[in-house]
C-alpha cells in the first residue's frame, strides 16, 4: 500500500478496483468528471432530440408523452446529474490543492458522496428501461407528478433522494475541509476566490437541500402510502409541494452558479496577468448572493396568487441580487481592464460569458418585475433566460476549466486549435439557439410543448433555434475528442503550465503524487504562488514543517457497498405499491447490505498509514527524476 | 505540523486542574437541566391553570426560544469559547436559524396571511 509505485503499469481490474476504492481527492474529481460528463451527453441528446421535434411545425418526430419525459429528464439530469458532479469535480481536485491540503476532512465520506450520487443518478436513468421516464418537468410539481402513471416520478423521487444524499455529503465534507484544513497562514481573506464561492455554495447546499429532501419524501409518501399532503381533495395543498421545491430550488441555481464565478476568478487574473480586481468586495458578493438566494424563491410563483403583497417584497428581494452580481462582474471587467491580456482557450470562453451572462442576468430582473412576469410566464422567453444564465454561466466555466485544469487533473494539455473551434462552434451555436427564444416567448410561444402549428410566425425561429442545437452537440462533440486526443499526446511534466498561475495549486509540479504536498506549505499572502514567484523561489512554496512522516487514509470498498445497498432498496421501494411480493425482501435486503457496511465502519477502527520520509523520497524521484521535486 | 513532534504527558497539577473543569462543567450542565425542567413545567402550568390564550401563547413561544438557547449552548456545547472554530460554528447555527425564521416570517405574514 505504501509502497505504490505511481508510474507502473496495473492490470485492467487493478485499475477498476483502485477506482471503486479510492478515497483519493484527484481520483474521485476524475471520478465526478466523466460520471458528469457522461450524464452531460445523455441530457444533450434529450436536448437534440427535442429540438429536431421543434425544428419544423406539426412535427411527429416524437411522440407528445416522449417529448415530456425527454423534456423533464433533461432538466433533471442537467442540474442535479451534469452540472453539480462537473463542478464537484473540480471542487475536488482544485481546492485541497488550493488552501494546501492533502486530502479533504473526510476522504471516506468523499468516497461515499461520489457513489451515493452516481447510483442514484443510474437508478434515475433506469427509469427509460423500465416503464417510462419522468413526465412532470424538472419542478415535479405536485397537482402534474401525483397523477402520472406508472413509476416514473417514483424514479425521480427515490433517485433524487439518493443522489441528494450524497450531494449533501460531498458538501459538508467540502465545508469542514475549507474551515479546519488550510496550511498555516492560509487566512479567510487570503483564499483563492474559488475555494471561497465553493465554501458559499457548499452551505448553500447544506441549507437548502434539506427542504428538498423533505419535499421529496412527502411526496413518496403521497404517492406510495395515498397519504394527502398536496392532494387539494383530501385537504392537503398542492402549493406546499411548490414552496419547498423552489426554497430549494432558488438557492440550487446558485449552487451551481457560484462555483462558476470562482472559476472565472481565478482564469481571468491568470491571463488578465493582474491581481483579481477588488478581492474582499468578491468574497462580499459571493456571501451576499448567497444569502439573498434564500429570500427569493416566491419569485417563481408569482402567477400562482400569492396577492400583490407577497409579489412585490419578492420581486424587490430579486432585483436586490442584481447588486452583488454587478459588483462581481464590474470587478471581473476592472481585472481585465489595463491588464495584459492573454488570449488562450480559458480566456477566450471568459470573455464570452461576461456579456453572454450579462444578457441572461438583464433578462432575469424583467422577470422580476412581476406584473411582466405574468406575461412571460411559461413562455418560451424563460427558457431563453435561464439558458442563457445556465449555459453562458456554467457550460463555460466548465469548459473553459477543462482546458485550464486539464494539466493539473490529467498531466496532459487539450489542444488549443481544436479548443478554439470548439469554442466558436459552441458559442455560436449557443446564442443561435437561445437568442432567438426570447422572440418566440415574447411572440406568445408556450414553454413544455411538443409540437405547434404552422403560420403563427414561430417556424423561422425555431428551424434557427434547432441549428443552434445542432452546433451545441457539435461543439461538445469535439470537446470530447479533444479529451480523447489528450490521452495519446505528451505528458506536460511541469509547474505552472500557464506561465502565470497566481494561488498554490500551480506552485505543484505535474504529476501531482497522491499526497499532494511534501511538505505543507506556509502561505505569505493572497496569491501564493505569485509572492513566491516573484522573490524567485524556484520550488515554488516556502515550507511551514520539515520533511517527515505523512499520514494518509486507506482506501475503502465500503461507501460503494453502502450506496449499492440503498440503490438495491430503491427498487423494492418503487415496486412496493405494485402489489409484487418481492419488494419488502427486496428493500430488506437492501438496506441490510447498507447498515452491514455502517457497522462494520464503526466497529472496524481504519486509521490509515503513515508514509515515511524514505518512501516520500523515493517517489519523489521516481516522479521528478534524481533529487526529486527541487 | 510536523509528526515528529514529541508529545508531553500531563502534569500532576494539569491533571487536578483538569478534574475541577469537568465537575464545573457537570454543575454547569446539571443547574441547566434543572432550569429547563422548570421551563417545562411553567409552560404546562400556564395551560393547565387556563389562562387567557393571548397571555398563553405568546408565554409559550417566549419560553421556547429560552429553550432553544439553553439547548444549543449547554447541550450542544456552543458555550465552549475555547473549542477550535467555535466562531465559525456559532455563525453556521445563527445564519441557518435566520434563514428558517425568515421561512417562517414569510409565510405567516405575506404568503398565508
Amino acid at each position: 500500500m505504501s509502497s505504490v509505485a505511481v508510474t507502473k503499469k496495473k492490470g485492467v481490474g487493478a485499475v477498476i478496483w483502485d477506482y471503486l476504492t479510492t478515497v483519493d481527492h484527484k481520483k474521485l474529481a476524475v471520478l465526478y468528471l466523466f460520471s458528469g460528463l457522461l450524464f452531460f451527453a445523455i441530457a444533450g441528446f434529450e436536448a437534440l432530440l427535442m429540438r429536431i421535434q421543434l425544428m419544423f411545425p406539426n412535427s411527429d418526430f416524437i411522440s407528445a408523452g416522449t417529448f415530456n419525459e425527454l423534456l423533464t429528464m433533461h432538466g433533471t439530469t442537467m442540474l442535479f446529474l451534469a452540472a453539480t458532479p462537473l463542478l464537484f469535480a473540480f471542487m475536488n481536485m482544485v481546492v485541497p490543492l488550493q488552501i494546501g491540503a492533502r486530502d479533504v476532512a473526510f476522504p471516506f465520506l468523499n468516497s461515499l458522496g461520489f457513489w451515493l450520487f452516481f447510483l442514484g443518478a443510474t437508478f434515475l436513468h433506469l427509469s427509460f428501461f423500465m416503464g417510462g421516464a419522468p413526465d412532470a418537468g424538472w419542478t415535479s410539481y405536485a397537482s402534474l407528478s401525483l397523477y402520472s402513471p406508472g413509476h416514473g416520478i417514483d424514479f425521480y423521487v427515490l433517485g433524487l433522494q439518493i443522489s441528494g444524499a450524497g450531494t449533501l455529503i460531498s458538501a459538508i465534507n467540502f465545508i469542514v475541509t475549507i474551515i479546519t484544513m488550510r496550511a498555516p497562514g492560509m487566512t479567510f481573506m487570503r483564499l483563492p476566490l474559488f475555494t471561497w464561492t465553493t465554501l458559499i455554495s457548499s452551505t448553500l447546499i447544506l441549507f437548502a437541500f434539506p427542504p428538498l429532501t423533505v419535499g421529496l419524501f412527502l411526496m413518496l409518501v403521497d404517492r406510495m402510502f395515498d397519504a394527502n399532503f398536496f392532494d387539494h381533495t383530501m385537504g392537503g395543498n398542492t402549493i406546499i409541494w411548490e414552496h419547498l421545491f423552489w426554497i430549494f430550488g432558488h438557492p440550487e441555481v446558485y449552487i451551481l452558479i457560484l462555483p462558476a464565478f470562482g472559476l472565472f476568478s481565478e482564469i481571468i487574473p491568470v491571463f488578465a496577468r493582474k491581481r483579481l480586481f477588488g478581492y474582499s468586495s468578491m468574497v462580499f458578493a459571493t456571501i451576499l448572493i448567497g444569502f439573498l438566494g434564500f429570500m427569493v424563491w416566491a419569485h417563481h410563483m408569482f402567477t400562482v396568487g400569492l396577492g400583490a403583497t407577497a409579489n412585490a417584497i419578492f420581486a424587490i428581494a430579486t432585483m436586490a441580487i442584481a447588486v452583488p452580481t454587478g459588483m462581481k462582474v464590474f470587478n471581473w471587467i476592472l481585472t481585465i481592464w489595463g491588464g495584459s491580456i492573454k488570449v488562450t482557450v480559458p480566456m477566450i470562453y471568459a470573455l464570452g460569458f461576461i456579456p453572454s451572462f450579462v444578457a441572461g442576468g438583464v433578462t432575469g430582473v424583467m422577470q422580476a418585475t412581476a406584473p411582466l412576469d405574468y406575461q412571460l410566464h411559461d413562455s418560451y422567453f424563460i427558457v431563453a433566460h435561464f439558458h442563457y444564465v445556465i449555459v453562458g454561466g456554467i457550460v463555460t466555466a466548465i469548459f473553459a476549466s477543462f482546458h485550464f485544469y486539464w494539466p493539473l487533473l490529467f498531466n496532459r494539455a487539450l489542444n488549443e486549435k481544436l479548443g478554439y473551434l470548439t469554442f466558436w462552434i459552441f458559442f455560436t451555436g449557443f446564442h443561435l439557439t437561445f437568442f432567438v427564444q426570447h422572440f418566440l416567448g415574447l411572440m406568445g410561444m408556450p414553454r413544455r410543448v411538443f409540437t405547434y402549428m404552422e403560420g403563427q410566425g414561430w417556424d423561422l425561429f425555431n428551424f434557427i433555434s434547432s441549428i443552434g442545437a445542432i452546433m451545441m452537440a457539435v461543439g461538445v462533440l469535439l470537446m470530447v475528442v479533444n479529451m480523447l486526443l489528450s490521452i495519446k499526446s505528451k505528458p506536460v511534466n511541469c509547474r505552472d503550465y500557464w506561465g502565470d498561475g497566481r494561488s498554490l495549486e500551480w506552485a505543484i509540479q505535474t504529476p501531482i503524487p497522491f499526497y499532494n504536498f511534501k511538505q505543507l506549505p506556509l502561505i505569505r499572502g493572497f496569491d501564493a504562488y505569485w509572492i513566491e514567484k516573484q522573490e524567485g523561489n524556484t520550488e515554488g512554496m516556502t515550507y511551514a514543517e520539515p520533511l517527515g512522516d505523512i499520514h494518509m487514509p486507506n482506501n475503502s470498498i465500503l461507501p460503494f457497498i453502502m450506496s449499492l445497498g440503498l440503490f438495491i432498496a430503491a427498487f423494492g421501494a418503487l415496486y412496493h405499491p405494485d402489489g409484487v411480493s418481492w419488494s419488502i425482501p427486496v428493500m430488506v435486503i437492501g438496506l441490510g447490505i447498507t447498515v452491514l457496511a455502517m457497522i462494520i465502519r464503526s466497529v472496524k477502527d481504519d486509521l490509515g498509514y503513515h508514509l515515511h520520509k524514505e518512501e516520500i523520497l523515493a517517489i519523489e524521484e521516481e516522479l521528478y527524476g534524481k533529487g526529486g521535486n527541487n | 505540523m510536523s509528526h515528529d513532534t514529541e508529545i508531553q504527558g500531563r502534569s500532576q497539577a494539569e491533571y487536578e486542574f483538569g478534574r475541577r473543569k469537568s465537575a464545573e462543567k457537570m454543575r454547569k450542565q446539571v443547574i441547566n437541566f434543572a432550569i429547563m425542567i422548570f421551563l417545562t413545567f411553567i409552560a404546562f402550568a400556564t395551560v393547565v391553570a387556563d389562562f387567557a390564550p393571548t397571555f398563553i401563547k405568546p408565554i409559550i413561544l417566549l419560553l421556547a426560544g429560552i429553550q432553544v438557547v439553553l439547548q444549543l449552548y449547554s447541550f450542544m456545547h456552543m458555550d465552549e469559547k475555547e473549542a477550535p472554530y467555535i466562531g465559525v460554528i456559532s455563525t453556521f447555527v445563527w445564519v441557518g436559524a435566520i434563514i428558517a425564521f425568515t421561512f417562517f416570517l414569510a409565510f405567516n405574514t405575506i404568503i398565508w396571511w
